[in-house]
């Protein structure tokens, strides 16, 4: 794997050569942990290791907790009672997996946006990006499905909401909300469906992370500089990098021990923080809660989703052109899964042959107001739709779209980057002042 | 969509402004000093006792703790009645047994290993969640960060709100539904009460629930105060318990875990530092 020249696996003693010929499993293991890694990489480069991690705990968590839930309307509710309550550490599990969930957001917030400032998503790794953009997808799905399962008052009328945004859909959308629900309303069919899936779902993460890591293996790590190891010679690619084992095995740990510190304080002593009060109400088709506020990880997107109405003039233009077609509702949901979509598209839409952010002057100005903007989304999500934050949540949402529709491929035309370092070495050593005394080298 | 949920749910509680995120509402509620609260925090079992005295009492007449079961009143951590005290506290509530009378079911005394009894009232909430289902002020400015600092506030909510029972503002009809007080947000409101723009003139709205609580009316053992301040304050701690009864648990699991972790990321911190010495030429300039 990876186009980097490195040393490849041999077996050495007859065991291995006896295993090696008919399934090459220790060189895959090997090739995979000694991959020549930039030695240069930051602090921004240990969000896999953590989300690899986080994907672990859910699935490990999540296995224990089915052995105590039931899916039913009239008992799922108990059971989550029954696992805080009566299961031997059962409320610590749970607490895990509850917070697990953002812990699993943060690290994949950090991980985009890591790729986004370092045109990691630039070739030749767009299908790396791609399948990063679909996992995260599925992590979606599967955090709103889980979110469902303790048929509390937020889930089950988080649910009528979600659902309904498919039912937003021309002609068909409410087939769809109901062939998604398996009724015309939330209820068993949607809690069991949901049950399933979320089960299912964290496996077919697993699988594309996998795929995930193929791909950037295949291609190399990008790195800080953006600059390509160099694959003129084995000599040449070992002066740019290190072996993953050990040396960024220890260094990933150790940043994923400091990231677990803070986690499991908020797990011991406030693990509610960041949920919803109304989702220790069981779920009551009948009251429904003053706000319907998603979990703080889909806020930005929710933002995007409310911040179209009715009297924007661009809804109304594509109301008309479209012969009322695409209404306000429609147009809602369309942002709210296109603004996803443009961030797929960055390798496309990006026009700068400059990978690395560090040396694109102004674009790092926009990129610094791109993250502002996605926590002012964050925020104002979580807000009415009343004055002012109708209008804060319609120009963020639009900044959104222009940072990936208008700034981005004018940048790479008119912008003058300033100069990059030839090789990872010389960043490397720049930083850490290795070959001060040998210019030579 | 979302907007029109909003509103309606809005307009049929009837708050005309809806700019609170969670379920506490707009009104005041008041940041009482539990012993619960804090990293270090954990229940006082004296006040778990007086509050379950309250709830026994009181509270117990209309609303129910159906997720609580008797034998937990034993817990570490919790009011710590001795077996033999839960046994006969237990005994004093009626549970209904369906394998007693061939079949038929009936209802026989409550041993330990029963749960509380329902709400008997089908307008009064079951109070087992009660301290996490309902939050203190989560601002400023929608951030959390009372919150953060302050503790999510159940408790205090409902310390507030039991203490919250004023006289209802003159601008009221004299026949409005329920009685008025000042914590509780998702009650009706009357039109008068309103100005031109729908804004209430008062804090708080109209609860269905009477006051429960006036002051002196239970009588502690031990003679401990049982003014109103205290009463709610005593209540709202058992409730704290009732909803998160391994409060203490998770808390001693953290720190162990803080701990613990902390001692890992030295280690690692410095394997990793020796680990990466020879390539940075022990010279790191940043």
């Amino acid at each position: 794997m990876s186009g980097i020249p490195h040393d490849h696996y041999e077996p050495k003693t007859k065991g291995e050569k006896w295993v090696h010929s008919r399934l090459p499993i220790i060189g895959l293991i090997y090739d995979t942990l000694m991959i020549p890694t930039p030695k240069n990489l930051n602090w921004m480069w240990i969000w896999g290791i953590v989300l690899a991690f986080t994907l672990g705990l859910q699935i490990i968590t999540g296995v224990v907790l089915v052995m105590h839930y039931t899916p039913h309307v009239d008992m799922a509710f108990a059971s989550i009672e029954h696992i805080m309550r009566d299961v031997n550490g059962g409320h610590m599990i749970r607490y895990f997996h509850m917070n697990g969930a953002s812990l699993f957001f943060v690290a994949v917030y950090a991980h985009i946006f890591r790729g986004l400032y370092y045109g990691s998503y630039k070739a030749p790794r767009e299908i790396t990006w791609i399948i990063g953009m679909l996992m995260y997808l599925v992590m979606m799905g599967t955090a709103f499905m889980g979110y469902v399962l303790p048929w509390g008052q937020m889930s089950f009328h988080g649910t009528a909401v979600i659902t309904g945004l498919f039912g937003a859909i021309p002609f068909i959308g409410e087939s769809i909300q109901t062939w998604l629900l398996g009724a015309s309303a939330v209820g068993q069919p949607a809690l069991n469906r949901f049950f399933s899936l979320h089960y299912l779902l964290p496996f077919i993460l697993a699988g594309l992370t996998i795929v995930h890591i193929w791909a950037f293996h295949s291609t190399g790590n990008n790195n800080p500089t953006g600059v390509e190891v160099r694959r003129t010679s084995k000599e040449d690619a070992k002066k740019d990098t290190l072996p993953f084992w050990p040396y960024f095995v220890i260094k990933d740990l150790f940043a994923l021990a400091v990231i677990l510190v803070v986690f499991v304080a908020i797990v011991g002593f406030m693990p509610n923080y960041l949920g919803h009060p109304d989702n220790y109400i069981k779920a009551n088709a009948l009251a429904t809660p003053a706000h319907i506020v998603p979990e703080w990880y889909f806020l930005p997107f929710y933002a995007i989703l409310r911040a179209f109405t009715a009297d924007v003039w661009a809804v109304q233009f594509v109301n008309w052109i479209s012969f009322g077609i695409i209404d306000a509702k429609f147009f809602g949901v369309l942002a709210m899964f296109g603004a996803i979509a443009v961030m797929a598209l960055a390798p496309w839409l990006d026009t700068s042959s400059v990978r690395s952010g560090r040396f694109r002057p102004m674009f790092k100005w926009w990129f610094a107001l791109l993250a502002v903007d996605f926590m002012v989304l964050m925020w104002v999500g979580a807000q009415s739709t009343t004055f002012p934050y109708d209008w804060i949540s319609l120009i963020a949402a639009t900044y959104w779209f222009a940072y990936f529709l208008v700034i981005l491929p004018l940048l790479g035309v008119i912008e003058k980057p300033t100069k990059a370092p030839a090789t990872i070495e010389e960043d490397f050593n720049a930083h850490y002042g290795k070959s001060s005394g040998n210019p030579a080298e | 969509m979302f907007r029109k949920l909003t509103i309606t749910a809005a307009v049929a509680l009837g708050l005309s402004t809806g700019a609170a995120f969670a379920a506490g509402g707009e009104s005041h509620v008041e940041d009482f000093a539990f012993s619960f609260e804090g990293p270090f925090g954990s229940y006082d079992q004296n006040q778990l006792q007086r509050g379950l005295k309250i709830y026994t009492e009181v509270c117990s007449a209309c609303h129910g703790l159906e997720f609580v079961a008797f034998r937990t009143l034993a817990d570490e951590g919790g009011p710590e009645f001795s077996e033999d005290q839960v046994r006969a506290y237990a005994s004093n509530f009626e549970v209904w047994d369906p394998s007693l009378a061939e079949g038929e079911g009936d209802f026989r005394p409550a041993t330990p290993a029963d749960k509380f009894p329902g709400s008997s009232l089908s307008n009064a909430p079951d109070l087992s969640l009660m301290a996490k289902a309902r939050a203190g002020f989560h601002g400023p400015y929608g951030l959390g960060l009372n919150q953060l600092f302050k503790g999510m506030g159940g408790a205090e909510y409902i310390a507030s709100l039991l203490h919250g029972y004023e006289e209802a503002p003159s601008c009221a009809p004299e026949d409005f539904d329920g009685y008025y007080n000042t914590v509780f947000a998702a009650g009706g409101y009357p039109d008068a009460c309103k100005d031109e723009n729908g804004n209430h003139l008062y804090p708080g709205s109209w609860i269905a629930m009477a006051p429960p609580l006036v002051g002196e009316d239970v009588e502690f053992d031990d003679g401990h105060s049982n003014e109103l301040h205290h009463e709610v304050q005593d209540v709202a701690a058992f409730l704290m318990w009732a909803a998160e009864p391994k409060l203490v648990q998770r808390k001693d699991a953290g720190l162990t875990g803080v701990i613990f972790l902390t001692i890992l990321s030295v280690l690692l911190y410095l394997t990793n530092k020796r680990l990466w010495a020879p390539h940075k030429n022990g010279r790191k300039e940043d």
